[in-house]
């Protein structure tokens, strides 16, 4: 038996995705180079122009929003403000401005992609066969292997970033649009159907709404496994403060990771209660 | 005229639809279908007709295949076999789009568990079947509105599903039906959900508001009693056959088979046979022709101590009694109008019979049944009782 696998030549996995891979880079290079170039410098425009904001004035805005999302309670909006006073304090505004960007930029993009994914999965039990596969994998790969593709097709910066991070939080909102919808009950769209609803009527007035929550606690999800990918990003080069925790890593510097690390806690609770808040539970 | 036409309508869920259908036409049960082909008959082969203005209720057993049928009629479900005609049109066979006209204009419908959108408000729920159509949002909320008052919900418009009852959630799901002025209305065990005593409250509602708005109604249930208060005619089903249709009074003095007539059996019958299931053809004199003498002989005749007087157009004038006409004749009297006693029960030939019991009870003479002032037929006490005791035979065809 062993002999047997002895007389077998290794399967060349490894060459065939990597020419795949080399193969969709030049093909798609005129799709790419814009995203790379255009896309790249739109993004870091983006995270300039938040960071020019004097960071008291998003302080306190981010504070007074969580005040009324949180029912005009202070426990969310004085954690908030503390909070981004202390990253503040400790000089990573202009990082934690950057890795805000790539959150919400990839979170966007995963909603955005994911939504529609998840309708069409709900409307046909084809598409949820052949999709439900596909996002098993996608979830299952270590984040990083992710990277390396994502270098291919975008080289370094906060572009392959965002295309890794895509690739790895979108299948949430997927899931859950796909069985948010499912569950609507069955007299509710009945009913729609019977008052002469055409298929849009009865998405957007009916599984939609319906669905809502549902969706919600999936895009909850999404935006908490880009936020992940703001540390592992950073390994090929997207800034942020996922960078200084990386850089401290290399040097073996506990304290200033630590503080980087801080960072990004602070960040991940903030964004959480804030899309926690619109998943709907307020409403009867 | 007959606003629904069904024919050989069947529906049978599963893979081999066309082997069961066949297995059907040779006779093969359900359960036996189910047993060969894995396949399950919903409905099977009905065929039936709804006239316009009537409350036309299906009524059967859980899973006898009521939820199907009525599915078919607005092609929630897809026939597998069959036709059923709105108006003429043959809905089994329509595209989309005439599908989605017919459902926006023609028929609405009422479900089981309220089925209202719990994030939209009490008004724009019953806009619903409007705002699908496309009609804006004054004149939608205008009718909306209305339809809210008919069934009393006119001060709740802005409140949400969740902080109502469920009669009045039900109340609900009834304005949205009614919004968009349909002909026909399908009413899947609309009131199944409700308690007893609101369940009753609505069924009254139901007839209260069928009384102006006269609209055609498929009510589906499966409780006997809610099929013989509220239905004009009531089908029968059982594993998905309609095995009898007619109206409240033939069902059950007439059941068509012994399934029909163990399900009839424990019905309260005062509940629905009326005065004119029970009433006799009353001996009558004319107080216009006759006088005491001949109203004293006619009562020894027929071994009665009371007769009824009519004048030549069958008018009732009253009664004369045995004991006042032979004092009567003794007087020499020639007519009957001074003896003539005018306090005799009366009722009309729809007084349901809990209702004539009462009557009967305390009255020394038989009820009469009047219309329009003419004397129908009366009703002596023993008619009352035995036909509770369901032992005699009653008058059919009731007019
Ligand atoms: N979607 C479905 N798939 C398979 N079988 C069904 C489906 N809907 C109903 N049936 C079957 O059809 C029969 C009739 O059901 P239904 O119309 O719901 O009865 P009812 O409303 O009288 O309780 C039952 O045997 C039920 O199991
Ligand atoms: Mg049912």
């Amino acid at each position: 038996m062993l002999n047997f696998m002895e007389n077998i030549p290794e399967i060349p996995l490894a060459p065939y995705v990597s020419k795949f891979t080399s193969w969709i880079s030049d093909t798609f290079a005129f799709l790419f180079d814009p995203l790379k170039n255009e896309f790249g410098d739109g993004l870091e425009d983006f995270a300039d122009m938040l960071a020019a904001v004097p960071p008291v004035i998003i302080i306190l805005i981010v504070a007074l929003i969580a005040f009324f999302i949180s029912g005009k309670r202070i426990g969310l909006a004085s954690f908030s403000l503390v909070g981004l006073l202390l990253v503040w304090n400790q000089g990573l505004w202009e990082e934690l401005m950057l890795s805000f960007t790539l959150v919400l930029v990839a979170s966007l993009l995963s909603i955005v992609i994911g939504v529609p994914i998840g309708i069409l999965m709900s409307k046909s039990k084809a598409a949820e066969s052949i999709i439900t596969p596909i996002l098993d994998f996608m979830q299952t790969m270590p984040a990083f292997v992710y990277l390396i593709p994502a270098v291919a097709f975008f080289s370094i910066g906060m572009v392959p970033g965002i295309f890794a991070s895509l690739i790895f939080a979108t299948p949430p909102t997927v899931r859950f649009t796909n069985l948010g919808i499912r569950q609507v009950s069955k007299e509710l769209v009945e009913a729609s159907e019977a008052f002469g609803s055409t298929g849009a009527q009865k998405l957007f007035k009916v599984e939609l709404p319906m669905a809502k929550p549902t969706i919600m606690a999936g895009i909850n999800q999404t935006v908490m496994l880009s936020l992940s990918m703001v540390v592992i990003a950073s390994m090929i080069g997207a800034p942020g403060l996922g960078r200084e925790v990386l850089s401290a890593l290399q040097r073996a510097d506990v304290g200033t990771g630590f503080v980087a690390g801080l960072g990004i806690v602070i960040l991940a609770i903030i964004i959480d209660r804030f899309t926690q808040s619109f998943t709907g539970k307020k409403r009867v | 005229m007959s606003i629904i036409k069904v024919e050989g309508l069947s529906k049978v869920f599963g893979k081999n639809t066309k082997q069961a259908l066949k297995m059907l036409e040779e006779g093969k049960t359900k359960e036996e279908i189910l047993k060969l082909t894995n396949s399950t008959v919903g409905v099977n082969r009905t065929s039936f007709s709804v006239e316009a203005g009537e409350i036309f209720v299906i009524m059967g057993l859980s899973g006898s295949g009521k939820s199907t049928l009525v599915r078919l009629l607005n092609r929630l479900i897809d026939p597998t076999e069959g036709k059923v005609y709105i108006d003429g049109e043959n809905l089994a066979a329509m595209n989309k789009k005439d599908l989605r006209r017919v459902r926006r204009t023609k028929m609405s419908m009422v479900f089981q568990n309220f089925a209202l959108f719990p994030y939209l408000t009490v008004l724009d729920n019953a806009a619903y079947g409007l705002e699908i159509q496309g009609i804006d949002k004054v004149e939608r909320n205008e009718k909306a509105k209305k339809s809210l008052e008919m069934v009393g919900l006119g001060g709740y418009l802005e409140q949400l599903p969740a902080q109502l009852s469920g009669g009045m959630q039900q109340r609900v799901g009834l304005a949205r039906a009614l919004a968009n002025d349909p002909e026909v209305m399908l009413m899947d065990e609309a009131f199944s959900a409700l308690d007893p005593l609101i369940r009753k409250e609505m069924q009254d509602e139901l007839l209260d508001l069928q009384e102006t708005m006269k609209k055609t109604i498929i009510f589906i249930t499966h409780d006997l009693d809610e099929a013989l208060r509220i239905g004009d005619k009531i089908a029968l089903m059982k594993d998905g056959s309609i095995v009898q249709v007619g109206t409240p009074e033939e069902i059950l003095v007439n059941p068509a088979n012994d399934y029909v007539k163990k399900f009839v059996q424990d019905v309260d019958r005062s509940k629905v046979l009326t005065a004119f299931n029970i009433m006799k053809r009353p001996e009558t004199i004319n107080i216009d022709k006759h006088g005491p003498r001949v109203a004293l002989e006619r009562m020894k005749e027929e071994g009665i101590s009371s007769i009824y007087v009519t004048d030549s157009k069958r008018n009732l004038k009253g009664y004369v009694t045995a004991d006042d006409a032979s004092l009567a004749l003794k007087a020499d009297l020639k007519s009957l109008v001074t003896i003539l006693k005018t306090d005799a029960p009366t009722v009309t030939k729809e007084t349901l019979m809990n209702a004539i019991f009462e009557i009967s009870h305390n009255s020394t003479v038989p009820i009469t049944v009047v219309e329009d002032g003419k004397l129908l037929g009366i009703i002596v006490r023993g008619a009352v009782i035995s036909a509770l005791a369901g032992q005699s035979e009653v008058n059919r065809n009731h007019a």
